[in-house]
């Protein structure tokens, strides 16, 4: 898998949170106040609705991980951190993208969503929508493959992620 | 979570706003400072009977900073309440203060009605979304049956830890006497459930041994102490370590009289206004022992050339300070006092004190320093105005040693932590974090409140004063004889320097005069008993008059020369190797310098 330079500084803090008003404003108020950068963040309750998850991938040029997980655990609300670095875990992003397709581009389009494993979940002739789900370095790769063609819509959903079956990574817990 | 109802298992049907007060009366509240209006209205009819004690401030953010000024003295949660909208912004300034300073508080705010909110209704303003980043958490309360398990909470988290603001944001209609819904069987939670929240009290053993190994051996050691020491209660054992170690003590701005100054080992304060020696051991140590301190920008300046042969111990409850500036070699996550008792135990263990190195020749280079470049200042000369550092030491020597000082925020602030002599702690009430002018009024009101026996001055700048004076109004009316020495210099005094010193004697809208508003008059508009004092031989008299007054509060309006500053001085963003001393002290120093070059 080849990550871009800038995706060095990138890491993915899965934070485990109490399922109440007002949390998903309070890390990303942190985030905005002490200049922390979010590449992207996506929230979903557990299976124990109580509780959500939070994958929030941070630029760590931005500020050292360890403050950035240091501060984010002292919100009262905040259950559990896992730092998941890119080889030690499973990561996933979806990508949904429309696109305006020339009859003549449509055999290296198909050729492209095949190759990439994704699906074309609508077509309409001129205007195909895709969706990708994979890897978010894939996805990367796949949305900037599609810029060839005229996007008419796209959007991603940031990555969630798990550590990969076995591997000791590091929990911030209480 | 348990809950605990009458023996009678009769369950006491109560409505919100009774529960709101009773389950303060729960955690043993005494005083609230507070201010009422619409939305708070309901909670205001149960303090009738209630035998909590209610102080009615002029203002919102009087009553904020006596909840401080409470705290402060008393070590225990500082408590105001308030109305919705204006009210919950003019608390806005005094919960941010508590949050930088660490102070123990819990701020109520009224709420409109949960049906209204998101309406952009009368008095209404997203509070808890204001005050997200300037509280350690807050509460928007939903249900009249959640208000005792929610104060419950936020008194847990208002007091351990690392100690701070908590605020509770309650709707009109759950405590609205008139609404069924607002209506529950009373209960009142045994114990907090909160997964999110446990904070380490002690220390790993392993992080205090690795630390004791750095201090058997040092040469050079100085303990940083901040304000942590005094939260967590540990002036006593900080006098055990210092002793059994024989190594000096600074006392950071929020940490002076956690160690006595007159004590041998005291050095005094570090940082841009700190006296040289402070100053200088830090950044000539080997070993740099931080306790509740957090490596301020006050203290540290450049950072890059601070104390650049030390390594550093840091102790702090809060696991976010170690490395969020400076990294430590040594990383004791715990409570100060528990943290300084474990310390003590292991440097006994390993033969401490012969074990040590020897700090002599330390100890030695640091009374030179002390004798060289003491803070110094030039008595006024006949016809001159008065000195504020003179009228400071006159007040330190003519007041009860365990007097309460409560300081504003400018030169008389910076004049005050240099010369009065802090041997006793939680005598000194300042807004070092925020740095709030108008801070030292209220914070003296309610420093009074909680310590009723205790003689409080606030040492005010008239900057400062002319921000928060209307609180001696509340100071008379509650009887709350706190006493004020305005050190009245015509001049805001700290930007008239820095606009002497880094803006070419360029003065920009820092003119006050020394007689508008007549302060005296003021003051007795407001009820207080009022000096004034232009002369040094009047000064002492006159206070040793303002002491013996107990029943009414006083102000003193000392006249003083309108261009003195503040020195010792490190320039913003300078190292402290190059701090300025006094006039008189700085050919000596330069020579010094030059000679080591």
């Amino acid at each position: 898998m080849n990550r871009r330079p800038e995706d060095l500084a990138h890491h993915t803090l899965t934070v485990k949170v109490e399922n109440k008003a007002g949390v998903l404003a309070r890390v990303a108020d942190l985030f905005a106040r002490r200049g922390y950068n979010i590449v992207s963040l996506a929230v979903a309750p557990i299976q124990n609705e109580n509780f959500s998850r939070i994958t929030i991938v941070v630029n760590a040029e931005s500020a050292p991980l360890e403050q950035i997980v240091k501060q984010l655990f002292k919100l009262i609300n905040v259950i559990e951190i896992i730092e998941l670095p890119a080889d030690k875990a499973i990561a996933r992003e979806l990508l949904l993208a429309t696109v305006e397709i020339a009859e003549d581009d449509r055999d290296d389009l198909i050729e492209l969503v095949s190759r990439y494993d994704a699906t074309i979940v609508a077509d309409a002739q001129e205007m195909v929508t895709i969706s990708l789900e994979s890897d978010p370095s894939l996805v990367e790769e796949f949305e900037t493959a599609l810029e060839q063609y005229e996007i008419t819509e796209l959007q991603r959903t940031g990555a969630i992620a798990l550590a990969k079956i076995g591997q000791n990574v590091r929990r911030v817990h209480i | 979570m348990g809950s605990q109802k009458p023996d009678d298992n009769s369950p006491l049907r109560i409505n919100g706003a009774q529960a709101l007060i009773k389950s303060l009366e729960m955690e043993g509240v005494e005083v609230v400072f507070g201010y009422p209006g619409g939305a708070i209205l309901p909670v205001y009819d149960p303090i009738l009977e209630s035998p909590i004690k209610h102080v009615l401030a002029r203002h919102e953010q009087g009553a904020g900073h006596m909840a401080e000024g409470y705290a402060h003295a008393t070590g225990l949660p500082g408590v105001c309440m308030v109305t919705s909208g204006p009210a919950a912004t003019n608390v806005v300034t005094p919960l941010a203060d508590a949050y930088l300073d660490s102070v123990p508080m819990v701020c109520i705010t009224g709420q409109v009605g949960l049906a209204a909110i998101g309406t952009d209704a009368f008095q209404e303003v997203d509070t808890t979304g204001i005050t997200r980043s300037i509280t350690k958490h807050n509460f928007l309360v939903t249900r009249a049956e959640d208000i005792p398990r929610v104060v419950r909470e936020a008194f847990h988290l208002a007091t351990t830890g690392r100690p701070g603001p908590v605020l509770i944001d309650v709707p009109k209609n759950i405590v609205d006497a008139g609404n069924p819904d607002a209506y529950f069987d009373w209960y009142w939670p045994e114990s907090v459930d909160l997964p999110g929240y446990k904070p380490e009290m002690t220390p790993s053993e392993t992080s205090i041994a690795d630390a004791v190994a750095l201090m058997m051996t040092a040469e050079r050691p100085v303990l940083y102490v901040g304000g942590g020491v005094l939260k967590a209660r540990g002036a006593e054992i900080l006098i055990e370590l210092a002793e059994l170690t024989n190594i000096p003590v600074v006392t950071t701005l929020m940490a002076r009289g956690a160690f006595p100054d007159s004590h041998e080992l005291c050095l005094g304060m570090p940082g841009m206004h700190g006296n040289y020696t402070a100053i200088t051991a830090i950044q000539r140590s080997d070993l740099l022992i931080a306790m509740g301190a957090r490596f301020d920008d006050r203290v540290t300046g450049k950072v890059g050339a601070f104390a650049p042969d030390a390594k550093v111990i840091h102790v702090d409850i809060d696991p976010a300070e170690h490395g969020k500036v400076r990294r430590p070699e040594s990383s004791v996550v715990g409570d100060c006092r528990i943290s300084m008792e474990m310390m003590v135990a292991q440097l006994k263990a390993n033969g401490a004190p012969e074990a040590l190195a020897d700090h002599t020749p330390w100890r030695q280079t640091l009374s030179g320093w002390q004798e060289n470049y003491p803070v110094t200042y030039e008595q006024s000369v006949d016809g001159e105005l008065l000195k504020p550092q003179y009228v400071l030491e006159r007040l330190r020597d003519l007041s009860p040693r365990d007097t309460i000082v409560a300081s504003g925020v400018g030169q008389h602030q910076m004049f005050t932590s240099q010369y009065w002599r802090f041997d006793t702690p939680y005598t000194w009430v300042n807004s070092g974090g925020l740095g709030t002018m108008g801070f030292s009024i209220p914070a003296a009101i309610g420093a009074k409140a909680g310590m009723p026996d205790r003689t409080v001055w606030a040492i005010d700048g008239d900057g400062c004063f002319q921000m928060t004076a209307q609180e001696l109004v509340t100071a008379t009316v509650s009887k709350i004889p706190i006493k004020v020495a305005l050190l009245n210099n015509a001049y805001l005094g700290m930007v008239r320097q820095w606009q002497e010193m880094f803006y070419d004697d360029r003065y920009s809208e820092v003119y006050l005069s020394h007689d508008m508003p007549d302060y005296v008059k003021w003051a007795e508009a407001m009820g207080c008993v009022a000096f004034r004092v232009e002369e040094v031989s009047e000064v002492d008299a006159i206070i040793e008059k303002a002491n013996a007054i107990n029943d009414r509060p006083v102000v003193i309006d000392f006249r003083c020369v309108e261009n003195e500053n503040v020195f010792p001085m490190v320039t913003a963003g300078g190292s402290n190797d190059d701090v300025l001393v006094a006039p008189s002290q700085q050919p000596m120093l330069d020579k010094e310098r030059g000679a080591a070059k």
